[in-house]
C-alpha cells in the first residue's frame, strides 16, 4: 500500500474511533481487564501502540481484531480515556469497507438477533457476522 | 504639562527579535509631553537603571514610561530607581510589550505597531498621574496555623522559636495528622510515632503556642498584618482544663461500637474517646453522634467515673475572636477512598485495603497490635498484591481519578513490600506498577533493595480485576514485559490510592481569598520563586495542601513558610498600597452600593454636615474608605452609580485616557 493510502487509512481509523492514542500511558489496565486475552495474538494495549506506530497492516491482518468481544471493559476502565475497544471497532470497519458489499439486508437482521446479547454488542456483532 | 521620558527595553532578544525597538522609541518620542526617548538592551540591569536615573536628572523628567516586561516583574525595580532621583514612584508606568506583544506575536510590523500603541496609552496615563504616598499599617505579632499535622506542627514550632506567638487550629480532637497514623517512614524505616510525638509534646509545652483542638476557622476578616479570625471551638462535652486524660471514661463507656477513624475503621472505639495514647492535648471527647446520654438522656457513666468532674453534657460551641498578622494554611490531605473502582473490589472484599489501612494493620498500636492479619478472618496473608496509581495519573476527562501523580505511593509501597518480606519471609509480595518513580535522596536505592534483597516481585502492568472466591482474592493482571495475563490467588490486596486535599481546604481558601487549582490544591504566588506564599498577601502554604509531597519535603516547606511568616512578623509596620479607593463626598448619593460590593469591609457610611444653599446646612449620608483596609480592587468604582468612587492611580479619567490613546489612529 502506498504511503498516502496508508496514512489515509490511519486517519480514517483515528477519526472513526475518536481515540487519541497519544493519551496512552502504557499502564496495561486494558490488557489486565480483557476477558478474551487468551484468544488473542495482540492485546488491547498493543492495539493502541500499533496504531500509534502506524502498523495498521499487521493489526488489520491479525485475527485478534475479530476475537475482541466488544465487552468494552477496557474502555470503561482505561484511566486515560484511550478506549482501545473503539479503536478495534474502527479497524474492523476499515477492513470491512475495503472489501465492499459490507451491508446487511434488513430482512436478514431478525434471524441474527440474539436475545442474550447485550445491546451494546449488537452493532459490533453485526459487523463481525457480515465480514 | 508633564516632562515624560520613555525607555524601550530589548530584554535581550525577548522583545527586540519581534519588536522594532528603535522605531518604537522614535514614534513615542514624538508624543506630546515626551522630552526623552531611547532604547536599551536590559533596562532592569544596573546600567539600564542608571540610564533612566541620568535622564530623570538631566531632562528634569516629571514622569517615566518603561516599555518592557509585565509590571509584575519589574515595576517595583523601576519605581525604586525613580524614587532615588527624587521622583514620586507612582509617576512611573509600565507598558508591557513582552508578555502582551513580543511573546505572542510573530509579525514584526504588527508587533511594533502594537508596542507603539501600548506605549502611547501609558504616556496618556502618566499625563494624569499624581504623586501618591503610601501609608503604613501596624502588624499583629501573632500567626495562625490552620491544621495540626506535621506541616502545621513544624511551622508553628519554627515561628515560636523566633519568639512570636502562634495558634494552631486543628479540627480533630488531637494534633498529629496523618503522620500519627503511619507505622514506619521511608527510606530510613524509623518509627513515625517515635519522631512525631516528641514534636507534639514540644508544641504542647511551648508557651508561645496555643492549640485550638477540635476547632475550626469560622471566618477571616482583615488583611496582611491585621487579620481578625473567628474560631469555633466545637463542644467536646469535656472540660479541657479539668480533664487529666486518665482514660477511665474511655474504658467504662458502654457504647463500644463506634468505628475508630484513627484505625481507618478497622476496629471500634467508645463514644467517649482519646484518639491515641500520645494525643495532644490528651483530653477526652464525646462523639455526640453515638453517645447514649446525648441521644436518649439515659447513661451518664462517664460523668460518674470521672474523678475530676470534667464531663459536661451541656457544653456548647464557643466562638473565639483572635487577631493575627499572618495565616498559614496547612490543611493536609486524605487518601482517596477507592469505592468508584468496582473492579478492584474495595467495597465488596474486606481483604482489599488501602495503603493507609495497611499502615494501621502493621502498626503496634493498631487493631492487630502490629501483627499483619487480614481483616476478614484474622489470618496471616501468604500472598499480598499491591496495586499502584489507583486514582492517580488519570486523564483530565476521567471522572473517577485525579490527573496528578500522588508522588508518595511508589516509596511507601516499596516500604510496605519490604517490611512484609522482612517480617514474614514466607509471604509472596507482588507490586503492579506503571512506572516506579523514586526521585529523592536514597529513594531509588531503597526501591532496588526491595527488589534485590527482599525479593519483592515488581511487575510492569496493572490489575484489571479482583474477585473474591471462598476467601481467596482472584487477581487478574497484565505483565506487559512478558506479554502475559497473570492470575494470582492472593490473600490481601493493597491499593495505593491517590492523595486528595482535605475537604475543608476549599472553604478555608474562600475565607482566606487564597487561590486554588482545579484539584483544590492551594496555588503558590510563583511556582518556582515563591513556592510557600499564596498570591494573597499574608497567607502562606505548608505541606500537602499545596501539592503532594512526602514527610521530608513537607517539613522543609513548613520551615520555609515559617521563615516567611517570621520575616513578616518581624516588621513593626507594613507599607500600604497607596492605590486605594477614595469617595468624592460631594458626588456620593449615599446609596450603599459600594459598601455592599467591598470584599474587605473597607467602606463605612456616616451622616455628615454639608453647606446648603442660602447659608443652610444639610445632613447627608456619605461613604468613606478606610485606606488601611482597602486593597484597591476597584469593585466599588464600578458599582458606584454617581461616579463618586475613584481609585487612586487608576482613576476613571486615567483609564479613559488610555482607552482613547489606544483607539486613536
Amino acid at each position: 500500500m502506498s504511503h498516502d493510502k496508508k496514512q489515509a487509512q490511519l486517519d480514517e481509523i483515528l477519526a472513526a474511533s475518536g481515540v487519541d492514542v497519544r493519551k496512552c500511558m502504557r499502564c496495561g489496565k486494558c490488557t489486565a481487564t480483557c476477558p478474551a486475552f487468551d484468544e488473542m495474538e495482540y492485546h488491547p494495549h498493543q492495539f493502541v501502540y500499533m496504531v500509534e506506530k502506524g502498523q495498521i497492516d499487521k493489526l488489520a491482518a491479525s485475527p485478534s481484531i475479530w476475537q475482541c468481544l466488544s465487552c468494552f471493559a477496557c474502555m470503561e476502565r482505561c484511566p486515560r480515556q484511550v478506549e482501545p475497544a473503539k479503536l478495534i471497532e474502527a479497524v474492523r470497519l476499515s477492513v470491512i469497507r475495503a472489501k465492499g458489499a459490507n451491508h446487511l439486508k434488513p430482512e436478514e437482521i431478525p434471524a441474527l438477533l440474539d436475545a442474550d446479547l447485550p445491546q451494546q454488542a449488537i452493532t459490533s456483532a453485526f459487523r463481525k457476522y457480515s465480514k | 504639562m508633564q516632562r515624560i521620558g520613555v525607555f524601550i527595553c530589548h530584554c535581550g532578544t525577548n522583545i527586540a527579535a519581534t519588536v522594532d525597538v528603535k522605531a518604537v522609541a522614535e514614534a513615542l518620542g514624538r508624543e506630546p509631553g515626551v522630552v526623552f526617548s531611547t532604547d536599551y538592551q536590559y533596562m532592569c540591569s544596573e546600567s539600564g537603571q542608571t540610564l533612566m536615573r541620568d535622564a530623570i536628572r538631566e531632562h528634569k523628567l516629571s514622569g517615566v514610561v518603561v516599555c518592557s516586561c509585565s509590571p509584575r516583574m519589574h515595576e517595583a525595580t523601576f519605581r525604586k530607581a525613580a524614587e532615588k532621583e527624587g521622583l514620586n514612584p507612582y509617576m512611573v508606568e509600565i507598558a508591557n510589550i513582552r508578555e502582551q506583544v513580543s511573546w505572542i506575536h510573530k509579525d514584526v510590523a504588527e508587533a511594533t505597531e502594537k508596542a507603539i500603541i501600548l506605549g502611547r496609552a501609558a504616556i496618556a496615563k502618566v499625563h494624569l498621574n499624581k504623586p501618591l504616598t503610601a501609608g503604613e499599617s501596624p502588624v499583629t505579632k501573632r500567626a495562625l496555623v490552620i491544621g495540626g499535622g506535621i506541616a502545621g506542627i513544624q511551622t508553628a514550632l519554627d515561628i515560636a522559636e523566633a519568639g512570636f506567638e502562634v495558634d494552631i487550629v486543628e479540627k480533630e480532637p488531637t494534633i498529629g495528622g496523618k503522620m500519627a497514623q503511619i507505622d514506619k517512614t521511608f527510606p530510613t524505616l524509623d518509627c513515625a510515632a517515635c519522631i512525631l510525638t516528641p514534636k507534639m509534646v514540644d508544641v504542647a509545652q511551648n508557651d508561645k503556642i496555643k492549640i485550638f483542638s477540635y476547632s475550626e476557622v469560622e471566618s477571616v476578616k482583615g488583611f496582611v498584618g491585621n487579620f481578625k479570625v473567628a474560631i469555633r471551638k466545637k463542644a467536646r462535652f469535656v472540660d479541657e482544663d479539668k480533664c487529666t486524660g486518665c482514660g477511665i471514661c474511655t474504658e467504662k463507656c458502654p457504647q463500644k461500637k463506634v468505628p475508630n477513624e484513627f484505625n481507618m475503621g478497622l476496629d471500634t472505639r467508645r463514644a467517649i474517646y482519646i484518639p491515641f495514647a500520645q494525643a495532644v492535648p490528651k483530653v477526652a471527647t464525646i462523639d455526640a453522634n453515638y453517645c447514649t446520654m446525648m441521644k436518649t438522656g439515659k447513661c451518664g457513666v462517664c460523668q460518674k467515673v470521672c474523678g475530676v468532674g470534667a464531663i459536661d453534657y451541656k457544653q456548647q460551641d464557643v466562638i473565639v475572636e483572635r487577631e493575627y498578622g499572618a495565616i498559614v494554611a496547612a490543611t493536609g490531605f486524605n487518601p482517596m477512598k477507592p469505592t468508584q473502582y468496582d473492579e478492584l473490589g474495595y467495597s465488596t472484599c474486606e481483604d482489599v485495603v488501602t495503603s493507609l489501612e495497611l499502615e494501621r494493620l502493621m502498626n503496634a498500636a493498631g487493631p492487630t497490635a502490629g501483627t499483619l492479619l487480614r481483616p476478614s478472618d484474622k489470618k496471616h496473608p501468604h500472598t499480598v498484591v499491591f496495586v499502584q496509581c489507583v486514582g492517580s495519573r488519570c486523564d483530565a476527562e476521567n471522572e473517577k481519578g485525579k490527573p496528578y501523580c500522588s508522588k508518595i505511593c511508589c516509596m511507601y509501597t516499596a516500604k510496605h513490600a519490604m517490611l512484609i518480606r522482612e517480617k514474614y519471609p514466607d509471604t509472596e509480595v507482588y507490586v503492579f506498577y506503571i512506572d516506579v518513580r523514586t526521585p529523592g535522596k536514597n529513594f531509588d536505592e531503597f526501591y532496588r533493595r526491595a527488589v534485590e534483597q527482599y525479593g519483592v516481585h515488581y511487575v510492569k502492568g496493572q490489575v484489571g480485576k479482583v474477585v473474591e472466591d471462598n476467601g481467596v482474592l482472584k487477581v487478574q493482571a497484565s505483565d506487559l514485559l512478558s506479554g502475559e495475563q497473570l492470575h494470582i490467588d492472593a490473600d490481601l490486596v493493597v491499593l495505593a490510592t491517590a492523595v486528595e486535599p482535605d475537604k475543608s481546604a476549599r472553604s478555608i481558601a474562600t475565607m482566606l481569598t487564597a487561590s486554588m487549582d482545579t484539584n483544590d490544591f492551594f496555588t503558590e504566588a510563583h511556582a518556582k520563586l515563591r513556592p510557600v506564599e499564596s498570591p494573597t498577601a499574608g497567607i502562606f502554604l505548608s505541606g500537602v495542601c499545596q501539592g503532594p509531597k512526602d514527610i521530608p519535603e513537607t517539613v522543609s516547606q513548613a520551615s520555609a513558610a515559617a521563615a516567611k511568616v517570621i520575616g513578616l512578623l518581624a516588621k513593626d509596620k507594613l507599607t500600604c498600597n497607596p492605590c486605594v479607593a477614595e469617595s468624592d463626598e460631594l458626588l456620593c448619593n449615599g446609596c450603599s452600593s459600594c459598601e455592599k460590593v467591598c470584599p474587605y469591609g473597607a467602606i463605612t457610611y456616616a451622616d455628615k454636615e454639608f453647606r446648603g444653599p442660602n447659608r443652610t446646612t444639610l445632613i447627608r449620608r456619605v461613604a468613606s474608605v478606610n485606606p488601611a483596609v482597602c486593597q484597591g480592587c476597584g469593585a466599588c468604582t464600578v458599582a458606584c452609580p454617581s461616579g463618586a468612587m475613584d481609585l487612586k492611580g487608576f482613576s476613571n479619567r486615567q483609564i479613559m485616557a488610555e482607552v482613547d490613546a489606544i483607539c486613536k489612529m
